[in-house]
C-alpha cells in the first residue's frame, strides 16, 4: 500500500502555473526524488503536499484523503517538510528548536526525542544552547531536520537539503538521508544536485515547467541519455564518494 | 517641587507605570504572535473595572449578558465557517463551549451577585466573565481575517474598540464607578505615605511579568506562542496550529487587561469609555519599545508613567499631549538609525 498519494495535483500563482496536473506516489520506507530544474515547480508541489500552499487535486495520506487539512493537520498525521528557507526559529536556542518540533509531547518523551536526534547530528549537541539564527548553513540543515524528525514522521520531505552546503555536509546529509530509509521513514526528496538525488533514491521523477515529463526507477533514469544531457552533464556532489 | 512631591510623583509614576507595563508588554505579545495591533486592549481594563463595580454593588454586571451575547454570535461564525465540513459532535461542542458555558456563567451570576460574596469571589467572578472575551474577540473578529495585512488587521482592531465602547456604554451606562480597595491600610514613612493599595499593585504587577517570564521560556505552550512570533510558517510545520496561538494571545491580553481593571478600579474613577486612554499609553510604550522587545516595553511604560505623573503636577492641561508627544523623538530617531524592518510574509 503506498503511503502518500498524490493525484493531479495542481498549483497556480494568479496566472502562472507552477504545477499542473501532477501525479506520484511513496510506499512506506522508500526514498523518491522529484529532480528538475529552477522554477520547474518542485517547492510549489512539496508545499501543496504540505497543505501551505491552496491546490487543486487529491492527496492522500496512510489511505486517508488529507486535501483538505490545514499543515499543522497533515503535521499531525506523521508527515513533516523542511523547507528550503528552513524556517527555523532563529531567536530561539538549538534545544527550544527541537523541543517545538514534539510539541505535543510530554516532557520526558521530549528529552528521550532529543537524545535520539543528538545522536543523529552530534554538532547539535554542541550547539544546543546556541540562538538557532547563529548556525551555518550545514548546522541550520541539521537542525530543521532534526526538528521534523522530533514528531518520529513517517514522511520526511526534504526541499534542496544540499543547497548552499559545502560538499563534505552533502555527504553526510545524504548518508542521513539513507539511515532515516533503513529505519522506515519514507523520503520525498527535492533536489538539483540530480547526481546525488539519484543515487539514494529508489524511484525518480522529473519535472519540466510544472509537469513530470519523466520517472521511473533511479537506477534506470539515472543512464538516461535526456537525463544525462539535462541534469547530470555537470559533475554534481557524489553522495556515497568518501 | 519639594522633597514631598517629588516622592508622592515618584510614587504616582511607578503605579501608573506598573499597569501600563502589563498592557505594553501584553500589546507586544498579540502583536508579534498575531500581527494584530490590539487597540481594544484598553477596553478589558474597563470591563473588568466595572464588572467588579457592578458585583461589589450587588447587580448583576452587563458582561454577563454580553458574554453569552458575544458567545452566541461567535458560534454563529464558526458553524458557518463549517458549514461544510460540520460532524454532530463538532456543532455539539460548539454549542455548549460558546453558548452553554456562557448562559451557565449567567444563571451563576444571577444567582450569587446579590450575596456579595466579597472582594476576591468577586474578583475571580470578573476574570470568569472578563477573560473569555479576549478568545471570541479573536475569534469573531480576527480569525476570519489572520491572513490579512497588518493595515486591515489594524482598521479592524479600531473597529473592534468602537464596537466595545459602545458595548461598555449600552451594558454598563454613562456613570463612572469606583471599586474599593484590596487594603485600606496606608503606611506613614514620615515624609510621605504609601497606601497599601498602591503596593497591591505594584507587587501584583511584577508576579504577572515574572509569571509570563517563565511562561514564555519554560513552558512548552509558551514557546509555540514565540515560535508562531518568529515564524508562522515554521510554527504551522512543527503543528502548531496559528488558530490556538492566536486564542492564547487573546485569552493572555484579556485576563492582564482584566486584571489591571481590578487594580485601577480602586485608584480613579472608570468610565465606559476610560480605557482607551489607559490602553493607548500602554500602546505608546509598545511603540517606544519597538514593539518588539518586551523588557523595553515595561522600561518605556515606567517612563509614560513618569511622563504622565509629572507633567499633570506642572502642566495638567497638557498631561495627555506631552505623554503622546514623547513618541514623536523615538519615532524620529528609529526611523533614522533602524535598519529597515523586513515585511512579515
Amino acid at each position: 500500500m503506498s503511503l502518500l498519494t498524490v493525484s493531479d495535483l495542481s498549483v497556480a500563482y494568479a496566472r502562472i502555473q507552477a504545477v499542473q496536473g501532477v501525479s506520484l506516489e511513496i510506499t512506506p520506507g522508500s526514498i523518491v526524488t522529484v529532480i528538475g530544474a529552477n522554477g520547474a515547480g518542485k517547492t510549489s508541489l512539496l508545499n501543496a503536499i504540505m497543505g501551505l500552499l491552496p491546490a487543486q487535486g487529491e492527496v492522500t495520506f496512510r489511505g486517508k484523503s488529507i486535501s483538505r487539512s490545514p499543515t499543522e493537520k497533515r503535521f499531525s498525521f506523521g508527515m513533516s517538510l523542511v523547507t528550503e528557507s528552513r524556517d527555523l526559529f532563529t531567536t530561539m536556542s538549538v534545544r527550544d528548536n527541537l523541543i517545538l518540533g514534539a510539541n505535543r509531547c510530554a516532557r520526558r518523551e521530549i528529552d528521550q526525542r532529543i537524545g535520539d536526534v543528538f545522536g543523529r547530528f552530534p554538532r547539535l549537541r554542541e550547539r544546543r544552547s546556541q540562538m538557532a539564527g547563529t548556525l551555518s548553513g550545514g548546522e541550520r540543515q541539521m537542525l530543521a531536520m532534526g526538528r521534523a524528525l522530533m514528531a518520529r514522521p513517517q514522511l520526511l520531505m526534504l526541499d534542496e537539503p544540499s543547497l548552499g552546503l559545502a560538499p563534505i555536509i552533502v555527504r553526510e546529509i545524504f548518508q542521513i538521508i539513507t539511515v532515516l530509509r533503513q529505519n522506515g521513514v519514507a523520503i520525498l526528496l527535492v533536489e538539483q544536485n540530480a547526481r546525488a538525488a539519484l543515487q539514494v533514491a529508489d524511484y525518480a521523477y522529473v519535472m519540466e515547467l510544472g509537469e513530470v515529463t519523466m520517472q521511473g526507477p533511479a537506477s534506470q533514469l539515472a543512464g538516461d541519455s535526456r537525463v544525462i544531457e539535462s541534469y547530470l552533464g555537470f559533475g554534481g556532489v557524489d553522495a556515497n564518494q568518501n | 517641587m519639594d522633597a514631598t512631591t517629588l516622592l508622592l510623583l515618584g510614587q504616582d509614576s511607578l503605579i501608573s507605570g506598573s499597569i501600563y507595563a502589563l498592557l505594553a508588554v501584553t500589546m507586544v505579545m498579540v502583536f508579534s504572535v498575531t500581527r494584530v495591533l490590539f487597540i481594544p486592549q484598553g477596553e478589558f481594563v474597563t470591563y473588568g473595572a466595572l464588572t467588579l463595580a457592578a458585583l461589589e454593588a450587588g447587580r448583576v454586571p452587563g458582561t454577563a449578558w454580553l458574554l453569552l451575547g458575544v458567545g452566541v454570535v461567535a458560534a454563529v461564525v464558526a458553524l458557518f465557517r463549517l458549514r461544510h465540513a460540520l460532524s454532530l459532535t463538532t456543532a455539539i461542542r460548539i454549542i455548549i463551549t460558546d453558548i452553554g458555558l456562557p448562559a451557565v456563567m449567567l444563571l451563576i451570576v444571577q444567582w450569587v451577585a446579590p450575596m456579595k460574596l466579597g472582594l476576591i469571589p468577586e474578583m475571580i467572578l470578573t476574570l470568569a466573565l472578563v477573560v473569555p472575551l479576549g478568545p471570541f474577540v479573536y475569534r469573531i473578529a480576527f480569525q476570519p481575517l489572520a491572513e490579512s495585512s497588518i493595515l486591515v488587521l489594524l482598521i479592524v482592531a479600531v473597529g473592534v474598540h468602537m464596537g466595545m465602547t459602545g458595548l461598555g456604554l449600552v451594558f454598563f451606562g454613562p456613570e463612572g464607578y469606583q471599586t474599593s480597595a484590596f487594603s485600606e491600610t496606608v503606611f506613614d514613612l514620615g515624609i510621605m505615605t504609601v497606601s497599601a493599595q498602591s503596593l497591591w499593585v505594584v507587587a501584583t504587577t511584577a508576579a504577572l511579568l515574572i509569571a509570563l517570564y517563565i511562561f514564555f521560556e519554560r513552558t512548552v505552550s509558551g514557546k509555540t506562542l514565540r515560535a508562531a512570533a518568529i515564524s508562522r510558517r515554521g510554527a504551522r510545520l512543527v503543528g502548531i496550529s496559528t488558530d490556538r496561538t492566536g486564542y492564547l494571545a487573546f485569552t493572555l491580553t484579556a485576563m492582564i487587561g482584566a486584571v489591571s481593571g481590578l487594580m485601577i478600579g480602586s485608584l480613579t474613577t472608570i468610565y465606559f469609555d476610560s480605557g482607551f486612554i489607559i490602553g493607548l499609553k500602554g500602546f505608546v510604550a509598545a511603540i517606544l519599545g519597538g514593539l518588539n522587545s518586551y523588557p523595553l516595553a515595561a522600561a518605556a511604560a515606567l517612563l509614560v508613567g513618569t511622563v504622565e505623573s509629572f507633567s499633570s503636577y506642572s502642566a495638567s492641561a497638557f498631561k495627555e499631549v506631552i505623554v503622546f508627544t514623547i513618541i514623536i523623538p523615538v519615532l524620529l530617531w528609529r526611523s533614522l538609525f533602524s535598519p529597515p524592518a523586513e515585511h512579515h510574509e
